[in-house]
């Protein structure tokens, strides 16, 4: 963190100033933040559990401690003392590597993270903060991809099937939705004009950024789902599917490792939701009391812990994608989406810079257009479904030539003879071939029986 | 182009640098504690015996280049080059080495005829060029970290990059976007049959209906206390053996066993125990 703290004396004009800090009051401050968040994780597994309950109408953890809060440290403390495994088919540096790389990529992001205005701690006038730097949010982006490397190398570190796949599906998720991701964060820069935490917060006064950039929040709310692996996009994970995920082989302290490192990593994305696009610290009206000093902190808690709710919520409604829409989804839809409003923003802010249309014109002008474009969109005839060729296709011999060969698009290769073979009786379930892969028989069973056919 | 040549080109270019930089301590110590690890990993890359670990050799070398990077005062390059070589180029390394498979080696045998000969060429002429042009480029005098950072940071990057070379960034970015357009290109396959969707599917199934289709999927084999294989049918809420749960190729094969065939061996089974029982009883 050294060379980071050192950052702002740079010429670059950043909002918090950091010249009175003592290096106590860097160390209170990098403290402050590893206690909060590993505090701040045991309440959110509790926060999640009785929630989800609740939802779900049942009482949720209520034996261990009031409202069952010490439910979560009884776990951490069972988690702690179990038998530590180390499976004899990983590859062992990397296997204990992996949790570690997860843990310590999640801590690192709270550092530039506002969490409130500048107050007094023991005489010397601080922001909130622990550093801030001209790049402090693709710092974030930066430590997020960093974790990644956690539970992929964790999948592959195991040498078990499943956590392969996990991890396999790790990847390919963060590749594509991080890319959504700091495409919706890309307009939040172009309308402050600047990448710092501090920057942005102080830009939000007036209105924060989530209402004039609606689109860029959704974009931004479902990306960061699909960032930290929860419902309805858990695919690295998915149980029902991949055992345990990345995470199958682990045990013991271990697996609290990628646990917390999950937790965090929540916290960390609905920390920079607020930051970037809830107003940060400041309160929801201007100029009160409650708008300054440590005031700020109950907003920014406030904050966070609806992201947090929100996150919760998501996972007792949604189910869980499937794999191929899960992908479509992220690069036709969100990607493109994102793509289109980054060119819509920076027109209208290149306007606004360049030239001196008024903002009502520019409003103006701007309904218009949507107006005469959705007028045009109901003039575009609707896209029908493609119609099914009427005529079966010719039949095609493989065997033509002598030798077998595979059918080009639109050549279909005959029934197979074995499909009509019926049992006496019980004819009916394979009355579709179209329909008949669903059922419990086994399409491939069909080419054991090449030589027993006649049996039946 | 000889040695002494290249030497005294660069030779002002280090005194120019020399002249202008200044280490902090805190920058020494930074530099001395991460040099010898990068070294490390760098070594790591040439010799680790498995890919995944050379790629982590990579992976630990690019971070801390970030590092210096930012120690040095250009935190946007040094952020930027976590996020897009180490996040995203490095990940789509590690995503081809595990779908190739944990184990799998370099396969030795070269499929273009020539090609290494070729790619030494090649290799010989890229180096010349980029020689040429490093002992042909003059170096202006540094104008140091202030002027350099006026606006900040980032804005004077994007300056330089969308203003002096916006024409070699559109190429290259052209390039880039061609290649992968012809990656797409070259490993598409067109489909031989049309995609049948779920809803299609779905469809499909109910149309079924009227000539006697199921539309749910078909009951499972029997599970009973001495036999839970597939040759054996479920039984239905009535008592009577569902056909249908044992699959289909079995049944056309013959395979059945029926369950009236495992109760026959169970209680085979049963008498024998109890005679056995009453033999030794009688001894």
């Amino acid at each position: 963190m050294s060379p980071m703290t050192a950052l702002p004396m740079a010429a670059a004009p950043v909002g918090a100033d950091f010249s009175n800090d003592t290096w106590w009051i860097v160390l209170i401050k990098a403290v402050a933040i590893i206690v909060f968040l590993l505090v701040s994780v045991l309440f959110a597994i509790w926060f999640e559990r009785k929630v989800v309950a609740r939802m779900q109408v049942r009482p949720g953890p209520n034996v261990h401690g009031p409202f069952g809060l010490l439910q979560s440290l009884a776990d951490a403390m069972k988690l702690l003392l179990k038998e530590d495994m180390i499976v004899r088919a990983a590859d062992k540096v990397i296997y204990l590597v992996a949790p570690m790389i997860s843990v310590f990529a999640s801590l690192l992001v709270f550092a530039v993270i506002p969490v409130g205005p500048e107050v007094s701690i023991f005489g010397i006038v601080t922001p909130l903060q622990l550093t801030d730097f001209p790049v402090a949010v693709l710092y974030i982006l930066a430590a997020a991809s960093v974790g990644v490397y956690g539970i992929v190398l964790g999948g592959w570190a195991s040498g078990s099937t499943y956590p392969l796949l996990g991890s396999v599906r790790s990847t390919a998720q963060v590749i594509s939705y991080e890319l959504a991701m700091g495409m919706s964060l890309v307009s939040v820069f172009i309308m402050t004009g600047s990448m710092s935490t501090r920057q942005i917060v102080d830009a939000q006064v007036p209105i924060w950024w989530a209402l004039p950039l609606l689109p860029a929040f959704a974009i931004y709310l479902v990306s960061m789902a699909g960032e930290v692996n929860r419902l309805p996009f858990d695919l690295p994970e998915a149980e029902g599917e991949l055992v345990g995920g990345y995470m199958t082989e682990y045990s013991s302290m271990k697996f609290a490792w990628f646990f917390l490192a999950e937790y965090i990593n929540m916290l960390n994305v609905s920390a920079v939701a607020t930051t970037l696009f809830f107003g940060g610290y400041h309160a929801p009206w201007r100029g009160d009391f409650l708008n300054t000093g440590w005031w700020g902190v109950g907003w920014f808690g406030l904050k966070l812990w609806f992201f947090m709710f929100l996150f919760v919520w998501v996972r007792g409604t949604l189910l869980r994608f499937r794999y191929d829409q899960f992908m479509r989804f992220g690069w036709k839809v969100l990607i493109p989406f994102a793509l289109v409003w980054i060119v819509a923003v920076s027109v209208v802010q290149g306007l606004r810079r360049f030239t001196d249309v008024s903002w009502q014109t520019l409003l103006f002008v701007l309904a218009g257009v949507m107006v005469v474009g959705a007028v045009v969109s109901f003039l575009i005839p609707e896209k029908k479904p493609p119609a099914r060729d009427e005529a079966p296709p010719e039949p095609f011999d493989a065997f033509a030539d002598g030798y077998p060969v595979p059918p080009l698009p639109g050549q279909v290769l005959p029934p197979s003879p074995r499909r009509s073979l019926t049992v006496e009786g019980t004819a009916v379930a394979v009355a579709n071939p179209e329909t008949d892969e669903s059922t419990a028989e086994d399409p491939a069973a069909d080419e054991t029986t090449a030589e027993e056919g006649d049996r039946g | 182009m000889t040695v002494s040549t290249t030497v005294g080109a660069l030779v002002p270019l280090a005194s120019s640098l020399a002249d202008t930089g200044h280490t902090s301590t805190g920058e020494a110590v930074l530099f001395w504690v991460l040099a010898p690890v990068m070294v490390i990993a760098a070594l790591g890359l040439l010799f680790a015996r498995k890919a995944v670990h050379a790629a982590m050799g990579v992976v630990v070398v690019m971070i801390s280049l970030a590092v210096l990077y930012v120690a040095q005062e250009a935190p946007f390059l040094g952020v930027v080059q976590v996020i897009v070589y180490t996040g995203a180029v490095m990940m789509l390394f590690l995503f081809v080495l595990m779908l190739v498979g944990v184990d799998a080696s370099d396969s030795l045998v070269e499929t273009l005829a020539g090609q290494r000969w070729i790619g030494l060429l090649l290799g010989a002429g890229l180096a010349s060029v980029l020689i040429g042009v490093v002992v042909t480029a003059t170096y202006s005098k540094p104008v140091g970290l202030a002027a350099a950072n006026v606006d900040g940071n980032p804005q004077d990057v994007a300056k330089v990059i969308f203003g002096q070379h916006v024409f070699a960034l559109e190429v290259v970015g052209t390039l880039l976007i061609t290649a992968a357009v012809g990656a797409l290109v070259l490993t598409h396959r067109p489909r031989l049959s049309r995609l049948i969707g779920q809803k299609e599917k779905a469809d499909a199934r109910v149309a079924t209906l009227a000539e006697g289709g199921i539309i749910t999927p078909l009951p499972a084999p029997g599970v009973y206390a001495r036999s839970n294989a597939m040759d054996v049918p479920a039984l239905g809420p009535d008592g009577s053996p569902l056909e249908q749960s044992v699959p289909r190729v079995l049944r056309i094969r013959g395979q059945e066993r029926g369950y009236g065939g495992v109760f026959a061996e169970i209680d085979e089974e049963t008498r024998h125990q109890i005679e056995g029982d009453h033999t030794e009883e009688q001894s």
